[in-house]
């Protein structure tokens, strides 16, 4: 006898989406001319019209943004901007209901994932940066540090709202004023963020929302008011970025891609580190830069824990991002599902055997089952490149140093799992793996307070902590 | 009786813990500040290059697990051996810049303090920079700083110790090994230093030196995507955009610097990595 779960929808009644939008500058919403739709991607619906940013609009926001640091923000104590940053993290967490369903809607991200995570962690960003903006001579940087100026950033279709709040938050309490341009699909919850910084009375051109796509962000990358550039997204448009501004004084951080291991040992808790294993890669549908899509296992514990993996993903809950039960959400566009069919297919045709619990899938929209790859090889590209879905490629290894060794066989170094029950060996491993963030019997956790970046092809600096905040400050990065 | 012939020093490079020619066959002509004629050190190819990175990757492990104070003591043993042959270094620079015997002594003598002041910061410098991270949960939560791996650093053409000694020690204090090119014009102190890094407890490979020329070496150096880093202190301005333009291949970490003793200069080499692990019984 199976049990059903009963539809469990959150109400999109807290949501108001107006059917067009312009953009965000110098503290008003000004009319863009093209226009392009963003849908929600679990029926295909069509939510807005959102304007794209070319070079006049860019202009404009670069200009709003040098014009409020100049008038406003640089005559500022650290005490004030601190308290405007505060306000914003309140209202965050006033409003969290409606920006939760908002970006499950854009996003198709389950509602359990942006309300229990996404929406608070933004609202904390805030609430901890705040405190920093009157304290920067004690941020281990000597007392001369300043701000950049003009911050260009550049966020992704991951986690919309919250990597706002990681670019956003240290920039303004540092100092700097910013011209940020959202994802081309999840534009939404940045628009209503810019009603947060009215509330906020935050001054105008503080903040500056220019939607559009790829060619916005590369209008902004190469505009010369701006000073610095931070972007969250793939490893190849960084490598361009990287180019871009080379020989230019612009300052850069980069939050890349990844391949990320998860390192079974035979001496783990096996129940914990499934529930950790399915964890690292069915959040967020596996489209997290720093997802645990390599299963390196080692070989003693491999069948018995693949059996198990499997029995687990039986109980995955597939469909309505806004039904609070729904444990996988909807892919985020066509053209990321598209990827993912294209790499799973190479997966099959390199001879790695493909396995997805049964279930069913809504006719409209943008889906992909859970789904485990066994049999993998080093070689294969599901073991090489970034698929940004819910696809776990599983290797074993039967040495600690081998399961190492597979580990850091990439290019990428953004973060690694690691699961034994022996203290000393999670930390030699944690040692020994070439990454910027280390889960030793947990994984995908996330903090302001603690830094999170990575080593080689993942990026340039760090973000969170005192770390990630020195790099919105002049004086202290090495050039 | 004749007057004794002095016996000469052949240059060559030092890759490995070894002092190979190079693969080349090429040299060039090093003159005195007189313009008279001092040695024919090696021009260092693309192959030599990829030599010394073989080498270099190769030592990272040894050199990146060896404790602090292991690494501290081995710096300070550089400047034990340095200050052994300061004579020697005095009357090279003398040779080579033509400047007073004062300035020459200056320049060794600094040359050894910053090897020591850099000895000293091997067990340091975690505690400037790591960090235990107070996130809302049970969670046991700690940022330390890593060497970054192989890191290659184009020397400057002036103070060819000094400037020499400000790339290398900051680089290998964390942990890295470094590839180093030295002064085009004046090779020699870094050729010589190589002869007291090799007698320092220095591991095979953790320091390499190529001799050649800056504008042919470097953009290999740039674009090689087993190095991680490079300090391009001693790069050509006009050389710079290309260099960051090829480096961005494989995103590599490219730095230059203004002050010799900084532990910013150590710092711009290494990872911050943070590790998470929970609490509970």
């Amino acid at each position: 006898m199976t049990f059903e779960y009963a539809p469990a929808p959150e109400s999109r009644a807290s949501v108001t989406i107006k059917p067009k939008y312009g953009y965000y500058i110098g503290g008003k919403f000004v009319a863009g001319e093209k226009h392009f739709p963003t849908i929600n991607p679990a029926t295909e619906e069509v939510l807005s019209s959102i304007s794209l940013g070319g070079k006049k609009d860019v202009d404009a926001a670069v200009k709003a943004a040098k014009k409020a640091l100049d008038l406003h923000w640089s005559k500022l104590s650290g005490r004030e901007r601190g308290k405007y940053l505060f306000r914003i993290a309140r209202i965050l967490q006033e409003r969290a209901r409606e920006f939760a369903v908002l970006e499950s809607l854009d996003n198709g991200k389950p509602i359990r994932e942006s309300r229990d995570v996404d929406v608070p962690l933004a609202a904390a960003h805030f609430f901890y940066h705040a405190g920093w903006a009157d304290k920067l001579e004690f941020a281990g940087v000597g007392t001369k540090a300043k701000p950049h100026g003009v911050v260009g950033q550049i966020i992704p279709w991951n986690f919309p709202l919250l990597m706002l709040a990681w670019k956003v938050a240290p920039a303004l309490a540092t100092g700097n004023t910013v011209v940020l341009k959202p994802a081309e699909t999840t534009p939404l919850t940045a628009l209503l963020f810019a009603e947060v910084c009215e509330q906020a009375g935050l001054p105008a051109g503080v903040v500056n929302i220019v939607t559009g796509d790829g060619s916005t962000g590369a209008l902004i990358v190469n505009h010369p008011g701006i000073n610095k550039i931070a972007f969250t997204g793939s490893t190849e448009v960084g490598k361009i970025i990287a180019e871009s501004v080379a020989g230019t004084s612009k300052s850069v951080t980069l939050e890349l891609g990844g391949k990320a291991a998860n390192l079974v040992f035979e001496d783990a808790a096996i129940d914990e580190s499934v529930e950790g294993i399915v964890n690292g890669i069915f959040f967020n549908q596996g489209h997290v830069c720093c997802a645990g899509s390599r299963l390196i296992i080692q070989e003693s514990i491999s069948d018995e824990f693949i059996k198990k993996l499997q029995k687990r993903m039986e109980k995955i809950r597939v469909g309505d991002p806004l039904d609070k039960n729904t444990d996988l959400g909807a892919i985020n566009s066509r053209a990321q599902l598209e990827k993912i069919k294209e790499l799973s297919l190479a997966g099959d045709a390199e001879g790695a055997e493909r396995w997805s619990p049964q279930c069913s899938l809504p006719d409209k929209g943008f889906w992909f089952a859970p789904t485990i790859f066994t049999g993998v090889t080093q070689s294969h590209r599901i073991a090489r490149e970034e698929i940004f879905g819910p696809v776990l490629s599983v290797l074993t290894f039967r040495t600690p140093q081998e399961g190492i060794d597979k580990a850091n066989n990439t290019p990428f170094g953004l973060s690694a799992g690691v699961w034994s029950e022996k203290g000393s060996k999670t930390l030699w491993a944690a040692q020994k793996l070439k990454a910027g963030v280390i889960w030793t019997n947990t994984f995908n956790k996330f903090d302001p307070t603690s830094p999170f970046g990575g080593y080689k092809e993942s990026g340039w600096g760090r973000e969170g902590g005192r770390h990630g905040l020195t790099a919105y400050l002049k004086g202290v990065t090495h050039e | 009786m004749s007057k004794r012939i002095d016996v000469k020093k052949t240059y060559k490079l030092f890759i490995g813990g070894a002092f190979p020619r190079t693969e080349s066959g090429r040299t060039y002509e090093v003159k005195n500040a007189r313009g008279e004629f001092i040695a024919n050190p090696c021009l260092a190819s693309r192959k030599d290059l990829k030599d010394a990175v073989v080498a270099a990757r190769a030592a990272h492990s040894g050199w990146s697990n060896a404790t602090a104070y292991n690494r501290g003591q081995i710096l300070y043993r550089i400047a034990e051996m340095l200050e052994g042959r300061r004579d020697q270094f005095v009357s090279e620079i003398i040779e080579l810049a033509g400047v007073a015997p004062k300035k020459a002594q200056d320049e060794v003598d600094a040359s050894i303090d910053l090897l020591v002041w850099y000895a000293g910061w091997t067990d340091k410098i975690s505690a400037l920079d790591g960090a235990t991270n107070p996130v809302a949960g049970p969670y046991y939560n700690f940022t330390i700083p890593e060497s970054l791996g192989v890191v290659g650093f184009i020397a400057p053409k002036k103070s060819a110790l000094l400037g020499f000694v400000a790339g290398i020690a900051p680089i290998i204090a964390s942990g890295n090994t470094v590839i180093a090119l030295a002064s085009e014009s004046a090779p020699l102190p870094a050729m010589s230093l190589a002869e007291v890094i090799a007698t320092s407890d220095v591991p095979a490979g953790v320091v390499n030196i190529l001799t050649g020329k800056s504008a042919e070496l470097a953009p290999w150096f740039a674009s090689h995507m087993d190095i991680d880093g490079l300090d391009i202190s001693g790069l050509d301005a006009k050389l710079v955009t290309e260099i960051k333009k090829s480096g961005a291949q494989n995103l590599k970490r490219i730095h230059s610097f203004k002050d010799i003793s900084s532990p910013a200069r150590i710092l711009a080499f290494m990872e911050s990595k943070t590790v998470w692990h929970p609490i509970g019984v």
